[in-house]
């Protein structure tokens, strides 16, 4: 079945019908295929010259494609038929953004400053001036100057590069990714329970399952693909009961009603006392499969005490939802053959958001729902290129998921790079994001390099992340594809490669590799990124313990074989891959090596969890505090290939409302600007489907400050504000949303002009103790009405 | 019988840690898990003194005289900037460290008297002592590199 969408062809628009036509099916039977392609106005399939190999790169999906060239340029997309991820399918980013970026405002020469004022130069120069500034701060401070802030969004090839620059070569430990803000607590939960890294389950279990549950997920608009599988699944015969926890009534929350599940609906910040009362209940009502937990968990009695005080009708108290609701869910997972569940940002990015998370997990082991058909847990990513960061060690990780904490990982590290094992910096984790800029703005960190990310919009607080780019003694290089709000504040701009304008490879959510070739040359002056790392790291004359060059690569396939040696026998064994083995009909899942040749589409279906000592990726934490277990304690638990059965109590936000601040704000995505946004913000399509942002109201507080749809309001925490026209229904009662990923570069800027719209002006510098991944869930606002415009266009119908 | 003088000690030491942790959450702001984590732990220690009151009742509590002699001041002030942190990081865990010793000390007369009730408020809360220790490690660890050798 193909779905040819041709805009005024008369083919379906996927703008209006976002998940595209219904391929219903049966329990246990392979998900139907439909090709999804799109090509450019006035361009007919057999104009096309060459079809060229990818994946898609907007949300964690990666879809399998393969991009449409004509004349050197990309005209065009098709899903690939025969991939495991998206039997065909693309949604309408990967149709509508990925490839329509051929515009005039692409970064085309290196920029530097010069009187105040950013200027084209040559590679030559602005190079110089990076290793000029690198060289001076090492000599005179240490490799605890420089700061590598990077993104979800590079290719493999391009981490394990940078992660051995960094940590090989200068010795940083201050390097991290955008990741943070995004997937680091689906790696932190991921590591707490099983040992390690590594998504369990596999896309294909939502084929399978007889109950879905989504804990902070709004899949029908940040995975719209995934979302279309479920959607299969409910249309055909035997479909699975959807459970939603969402604060707000998305498609999502509408599917759990249809379905005879349920939406829980709880006060943002209040995830942990929801999830400890799922548990207590499944423990209470006797749903445990006490065999599997007693052979392959430890903790449960820890567990089963810290969730006891967590009545159905104490959690309903502290989240405000009923505690019927609470029983009923319980019920639900506890009494299906085969659960599934995904987690993402609504537990990520909340309170307590490990332990909330950890207990998703937990829930899956009390069953023994861990690596079967349709049983399993999906950790999530926000785009199918962020598991490469924490694989490679270019974010807060060490490569091939290494334990900090375990100096046998860093002398396979130090042989494997030729280095001395001093140099590696390992004596606590890796300096995470938030704490990297803090030292900036402390003054410690004084050469920042930014590849490929935009925390001017990004991270939270922005008026404080202005200020500390801002800052005279602080070195900024960006890299990136386009001028944005951060490359305003930079000293150095670096033009950068984008997707099918370079090689490499990257893994989806489920741990799917996937192989983009070049399709396209890229525009003017413009470098992979890859290649700007090792052009640095020549002119650095990093070198290893012999005196030969530390990375002595050239092209993205020599560093492809480099990262395979550093994987063998981790967790994420790459050893049977190859660029030539990626070019067949399908993405291969990891590990991939002499026992697994096709890949491994589930892990722990043995129930053994890599939990040993020796061979474990970290010794784990104290969900409250994310104090570090010392390696000596972890031993003593004798985990030994066990699961770890986590626990927290509850405790109250950072930040509560109170009388100044009522509303508790909580920001997010929306399908046409979720990783649209982030990246380029460039396709036409997407933006005028959701050109700007909005504020949310529950029609019940709309009323009671007197606010109309499309009124323009003033949202304002005590850190800052927006003003936004406002859209009524969807949010529950005291809950304000405001999607994010808005900022300037398409109004006036760098900074606000007047009228502020980027939702993180207004969010907390606040983490998870565990992931510590920022609190952009959470916190306390006040809503003004200021005037009435036009109406505000709707989001997805 | 001694065990009121520990006794006094503990409950005196809760209320100082408990009050020194608040005073480095406030004099720290700016590092928002310090903040927020030392608040978590002081309302922890609430609770400590509220489930040793029973024991009080029980035991009475004898205040020692000399109190430079087996109590620990108070935090007076915090510093500040990153050495600074680190410092008052310290002090925390030496007042956090003399109350896990005699949470200890108070758990082995426990013992001796057979005392359930006390042995249950001693294993509980010695957990949560530990915890505190723990996180307090492994901030210092995280902290020390950087201010001792990168910041100005």
């Amino acid at each position: 079945m193909a779905q040819q969408l041709v805009p005024g062809g008369g083919m379906p628009d996927r703008i209006a019908d976002v998940w595209g036509t219904r391929t219903p099916h049966d329990r246990d039977t392979p998900w139907p295929v439909r090709v999804d392609t799109h090509l450019e106005e006035g361009v007919a399939e057999g104009d096309v010259d060459r079809w060229v190999r990818s994946a898609c790169v907007l949300c964690s999906n990666g879809c399998a494609c393969d991009i449409a060239v004509r004349d050197g340029r990309m005209v065009g997309i098709r899903g690939r038929a025969g991939d495991v991820v998206n039997h065909g399918r693309l949604g309408p980013k990967g149709l509508y953004g990925s490839w329509q970026w051929n515009g005039a405002d692409r970064l085309t020469r290196p920029l530097v400053r010069e009187g105040g004022r950013l200027v084209e130069t040559g590679w030559d120069t602005a190079m110089d001036r990076i290793v000029e500034r690198s060289r001076r701060l090492m000599e005179e401070i240490g490799p605890l100057s420089h700061g590598f802030y990077t993104s979800g969004q590079l290719f493999l090839e391009e981490y394990y590069a940078l992660a051995v620059i960094g940590k090989a070569g200068l010795g940083t430990p201050h390097m991290d990714g955008n990741t943070r803000l995004c997937t680091a607590t689906a790696a932190a939960a991921l590591k707490e329970t099983f040992g390690s890294d590594g998504q369990p389950g596999t896309y294909t279990d939502i084929d399978s399952c007889d109950a879905i549950f989504l804990y902070g997920h709004n899949m029908a608009e940040t995975q719209t693909v995934l979302w279309a599988r479920v959607l299969d699944r409910l249309y055909g015969p035997r479909p699975p009961v959807v459970v939603a926890v969402d604060p707000r009534r998305t498609r999502v929350t509408e599917a759990a009603g249809r379905t005879g599940g349920v939406h829980l609906a709880p006060l943002p910040g209040t995830n942990q006392a929801l999830m400890n009362c799922l548990v207590r209940e499944v423990i209470e009502n006797g749903w445990v499969d006490r065999e599997y937990v007693a052979a392959h968990t430890v903790g449960f009695e820890e567990l089963a005490a810290t969730v006891a005080p967590y009545t159905p009708e104490r959690a309903a108290e502290i989240c405000r939802v009923p505690a019927g609701d609470l029983r009923r869910a319980a019920e639900i997972f506890g009494t299906s053959d085969r659960v599934l569940s995904t987690v993402l940002q609504g537990f990520y990015q909340s309170h307590q958001a490990t332990a909330a998370s950890c207990q998703v997990n937990n829930l899956h082991l009390l069953r023994g729902q861990i690596g079967r058909p349709g049983g399993g847990v999906m950790q999530m990513n926000g785009q199918p290129t962020a598991q490469n960061t924490r694989e490679c060690g270019a974010d807060g990780d060490l490569p091939g998921f290494r334990n900090w904490n375990n100096p046998r990982h860093i002398d396979e590290l130090a042989r494997l790079w030729n280095v001395d094992p001093l140099t590696i910096p390992h004596w606590a984790p890796p300096t995470h994001a938030m704490q990297i800029w803090r030292y900036a703005e402390q003054g410690s960190i004084r050469f920042l390099w930014i590849s490929a990310t935009n925390p001017a919009v990004s991270l939270p607080e922005l008026p404080r992340v202005r200020d500390i780019l801002r800052r005279e003694d602080l070195f900024v290089v960006v890299q990136d594809g386009f001028r944005t709000e951060t490359s305003e504040y930079a000293d150095v701009v670096l033009p950068a490669a984008l997707w099918g304008e370079k090689q490499g490879t990257f893994t989806n959510a489920d741990r799917t590799v996937h192989l983009s070739e070049k399709a396209v040359e890229p525009p003017g002056e413009a470098r992979s990124d890859l290649d700007i790392f090792l052009d640095y790291a020549r002119r650095m004359d990093l070198r290893d313990r012999d005196g030969g060059p530390l990375v002595p690569w050239s092209s993205p396939e020599e560093v492809f074989r480099a990262w395979q040696e550093c994987s063998r026998g981790r967790p994420c064994d790459y050893t049977g891959l190859s660029y030539e083995k990626l070019r067949g009909d399908s993405g291969i899942h990891w590990p991939c090596n002499d026992q697994y040749p096709d890949g491994r589409d589930r892990l722990y279906a043995d129930g053994i969890f890599p939990t040993d000592p020796d061979f474990c990726e970290a010794y784990g934490h104290d969900l409250l505090t994310g104090g570090d277990v010392t390696p000596e304690r972890y031993r003593a638990a004798r985990p030994d290939g066990r699961a770890h059965l986590k626990a927290a109590e509850y405790t109250p936000p950072p930040e509560t409302t109170g009388e100044d601040h009522p509303y508790v704000l909580t920001t997010g995505r929306t399908v046409y600007h979720f990783h649209t946004r982030t990246k380029t913000g460039r396709s036409r399509r997407l933006r005028d489907a959701a050109p700007g942002p909005w504020a949310e109201l529950s029609p019940g507080d709309a009323a009671a400050l007197g606010v109309a749809e499309g009124d323009l309001v003033r949202i304002e925490s005590p850190r800052g504000a927006v003003e936004v026209p406002a859209r009524i229904g969807r949010g529950r009662d005291g809950v304000v949303f405001v999607p994010f990923h808005y900022g300037y570069w398409d109004t006036s800027g760098a900074a606000p002009d007047g009228r502020p719209r980027a939702a993180n002006e207004m969010t907390l510098t606040e983490w998870d103790p565990v992931s510590k991944q920022p609190v952009f869930k959470v916190a306390a606002v006040r809503v003004t009405r200021l005037h009435t415009p036009g109406a505000p266009r709707p989001a997805a119908k | 019988m001694h065990l009121s003088t520990y006794v006094g000690l503990l409950h005196t030491s809760l209320r100082t840690l408990a009050d020194a942790f608040r005073q480095v959450g406030d004099g720290h702001a700016e590092e928002p898990d310090v903040h927020h984590i030392c608040h978590v732990l002081a309302t922890g220690i609430d609770g400590h003194v509220d489930r040793l009151a029973p024991i009080v009742e029980r035991y009475g509590e004898h205040r020692e005289e000399e109190p430079e002699r087996l109590h620990a001041a108070g935090l007076d002030s915090t510093r500040s900037g990153p050495v600074g942190l680190l410092r008052d990081l310290q002090d925390l865990y030496m007042l956090a460290s003399l109350t896990d010793i005699t949470w200890t000390a108070v758990g082995q007369a426990a013992q001796g008297l057979r005392d359930r009730e006390l042995l249950d408020v001693v294993e509980s809360c010695e957990q949560d002592t530990d915890r505190q220790l723990s996180w307090l490690r492994t901030r210092i660890k995280q902290s020390a590199p950087q201010a001792l050798i990168a910041a100005s």
